[in-house]
């Protein structure tokens, strides 16, 4: 099935808008997309009216245009309707935003829609879904615009089996400046499911990483879903929850005991090389670097800072995630000894942390970064960087980010994330480096580049 | 082969009923798959058991065998280090006891780092294989490598390296180390075996797999057979 009509409509047609009812979650899609998107859209319902100025359409067959994408936002027990007759009109797909299938017991209305869809080769995503947000092109959710937190647009695309969560993560993604390629939400899943959003993403040059958040798989499917995952050549992040086993169910065996769902959920995914994320922090972090860099590391850490205790604390997360702290050869102490400035040179620890005290000024990160980028056993750099420091400037970011470029190896920051800062930290994004808000999601980011690693 | 093949099959359709293989059919199946097995019996009598302890040598181990008992331990079904015919008569008159009792297995004693492999199949993933530290306090320190089948030898490799307690299996403190060739052979030929019996399974354990630097022996199994139609077997 194609899901480009889907992530790539040119026109969609809006069932359920409703003249006399403003507040029916049909109207502010039909809204936002008209007023907001570069899209054709319609609205149908059998009763006719019309909505913001445009004339609502009594059936799709008088909609002028062909659609690309129908929003179904009516009664559960007229969808079959509904989708036999976009079918029947070549509409190209659906997304189906009604409840009151599976998830209320209509198990027998939602095979219904299902088997004529597939019969018609006809791509639908839910029912009982928020459907599909990509940047300044679709969004399909029923949520006021300025109600929206949307985050810029980025490479990472997120399938998301709630809709709560999808648009919860889009505002942790706007607050940490993550960049959002495509969002969707799948609800009851009954066509359309984490498997075919992982081929369609995996395809789709404007994503860099897959992100999921995952209730729980089909039969087999989530050994499907790794087998694809793991040799998609993109990196997959899986937030998975439901994680305490159900009840009280007897097991007889004691693998059965140890092997629980999310025991084997957790190691077939690191089988596969596939990133789980335990909680949200992990995520957002997880995403951000493998949106900043696609090669995997071993994940031996350079680090410098102008804080013994911010290198500590570093130096003790790396090891509880089994990442090294290599420390400096001796010529390169005296290399980085000579390039760093009289007043820091006699002061600083020239050991793995770097720190450089309190005296630090913006040449002596890039003396250090310069020796990080010099020794073949450091893969990752880490800045901890403190701009209430007299001699850190807003210019730092700029300059590390590049020498980070040349030299091949990512480098991560960690700037505490105040509006004072923004000017620092943007010249880090902007120049490509992700900059963490707290150390441990700092080291949450070089861990997610090592996890990668096949 | 393709006579072992069907005896184990025709072994596991005849335990359906019982919804588990019963230890000394799936010490056969192991057996017939090619695994180091201790030499065993399935006594009647005491007298039996007495008759085939003569033959292999004290000591011994007795086992209860019950489609009743799936946790032997649990119910004092299980004796080991038997150093004569007296102590033989009295485990199998206490086994007698039991319920269900079938009879009483007699088999070697083995030694060596005990082990646990083990399988199940799971509604997501299919064919899991675990490798652990074995024994009955094996769901308390919860040492376990979990892994999809099938198997690759670098993913044997990694399971066997992943243990909390890797290095008791190369000689910690002078202690005898296990042949870990053998132990990544069994684990994968483990492995085949379980995707050769596909979804009728619902979990296998061979707990404990007791391995040392000669030996890699199954010296206790049970596998339990998946209800009619149930989950994973699509």
């Amino acid at each position: 099935m194609d899901l480009k009509p889907l992530f790539e409509p040119r026109t969609m047609a809006v069932f359920g808008v409703s003249a006399s009812n403003y507040r029916h979650p049909a109207n502010e899609i039909f809204n936002k997309n008209l007023l907001r998107y570069p899209i054709g859209v319609y609205g149908v319902n059998p009763r006719g009216g019309t909505i913001n100025g445009q004339p609502i359409h009594r059936n799709i067959s008088e909609v002028p245009e062909e659609i690309d994408m129908a929003v179904i936002a009516v009664r559960a027990d007229v969808v079959p309707e509904v989708i036999t007759e976009c079918i029947e009109a070549k509409v190209r797909s659906a997304v189906i935003v009604s409840g009151g299938f599976a998830e209320v017991g209509r198990g027998d209305l939602q095979e219904r829609i299902v088997a004529i869809a597939k019969e018609a080769g006809f791509p639908f995503v839910g029912p009982n879904c928020l459907g599909i947000y990509v940047p300044s092109h679709v969004d399909t959710f029923f949520l006021p615009g300025e109600r929206m937190v949307t985050p810029v647009v980025g490479n990472v695309s997120f399938v998301s089996q709630s809709g709560g969560i999808l648009v919860d993560q889009m505002i942790k993604f706007a607050n940490e400046g993550v960049g959002l390629a495509k969002a969707i939400s799948i609800g009851n899943k009954a066509l359309l499911g984490e498997l075919d959003l992982l081929d369609y993403f995996a395809a789709d040059p404007a994503t860099k990483v897959i992100a999921f958040y995952i209730e729980g798989f089909g039969g087999n499917e989530g050994r499907q879903f790794v087998l694809r995952g793991g040799k998609c050549g993109k990196p997959v992040v899986v937030l998975k929850s439901g994680k305490t086993e159900a009840g009280s169910k007897a097991v007889s065996s004691h693998t059965a005991s140890l092997a629980g769902d999310y025991a084997s959920f957790s190691a077939v995914l690191s089988q596969y090389h596939i990133v789980e994320a335990v909680n949200e922090l992990e995520l957002i972090s997880f995403c951000e670097s493998l949106s900043a860099y696609a090669k995997p590391i071993e994940g031996r850490v350079g680090i410098v800072t102008v804080s013994g205790g911010h290198g500590a604390i570093a130096v003790d997360t790396c090891a509880s995630r089994g990442l090294s702290v290599p420390g400096l050869p001796e010529n390169i102490r005296e290399d980085l000894c000579k390039n760093l400035g009289p007043n820091v040179r006699d002061i600083a620890t020239l050991t793995n942390p770097v720190d450089l005290t309190g005296s630090g000024v913006d040449e002596d990160f890039v003396a250090t970064m310069r020796s990080f980028c010099s020794m073949e056993n450091i893969d990752c750099v880490l800045a901890l960087l403190l701009p209430y420091i007299p001699g850190i400037t807003s210019d730092l970011g700029a300059k590390l980010g590049g020498i980070a470029r040349q030299c091949g190896k990512p480098l991560i920051a960690y700037v505490p994330n105040v509006e004072k800062y923004a000017m620092l930290i943007e010249g880090f994004t902007l120049n490509g480096s992700p900059v963490a808000h707290s150390i441990e999601g700092a080291v949450l980011m070089v861990d997610a580049l090592r996890r990668r690693r096949p | 082969m393709i006579d072992a093949r069907s005896e184990i099959r025709r072994i596991v359709e005849a335990a359906r009923a019982d919804g588990w293989v019963l230890e000394p059919d799936a010490k056969r199946i192991f057996t017939l798959a090619g695994f180091d097995v201790p030499r065993f019996t399935l006594a009647g009598t005491a007298l039996e058991a007495i008759r085939f302890a003569g033959e292999i040598g004290y000591p011994v181990v007795a086992k209860v065998v019950s489609p009743r008992i799936l946790h032997k331990s649990d119910v004092g079904g299980v004796a080991v280090g038997i150093a004569d015919a007296g102590g033989l008569e009295a485990a199998f008159l206490r086994f007698q006891g039991l319920d269900g009792f079938l009879g009483m297995l007699v088999e070697e004693m083995v030694s060596g780092v005990e082990l646990i492999l083990g399988a199940k199949t799971d509604f997501q993933f299919g064919p899991m294989i675990l490798l652990g530290m074995g024994g009955t306090g094996v769901e308390i320190y919860k040492d376990v490598a979990l892994r999809m089948a099938p198997l690759s030898e670098k993913d044997a490799l990694a399971m066997i390296e992943g243990l909390k307690a890797h290095r008791l299996l190369t000689g910690y403190r002078g202690a005898e180390r296990v042949d870990l060739k053998l132990l990544t052979a069994t684990l994968l030929a483990f492995a085949s075996l379980v995707s050769e019996l596909g979804g009728g399974i619902e979990s296998i354990d061979i707990n404990p797999l007791v391995c040392s630097s000669r030996r890699c022996i199954v010296a206790d199994a049970r596998i339990i057979l998946q209800k009619e139609n149930g989950p994973g077997s699509a």
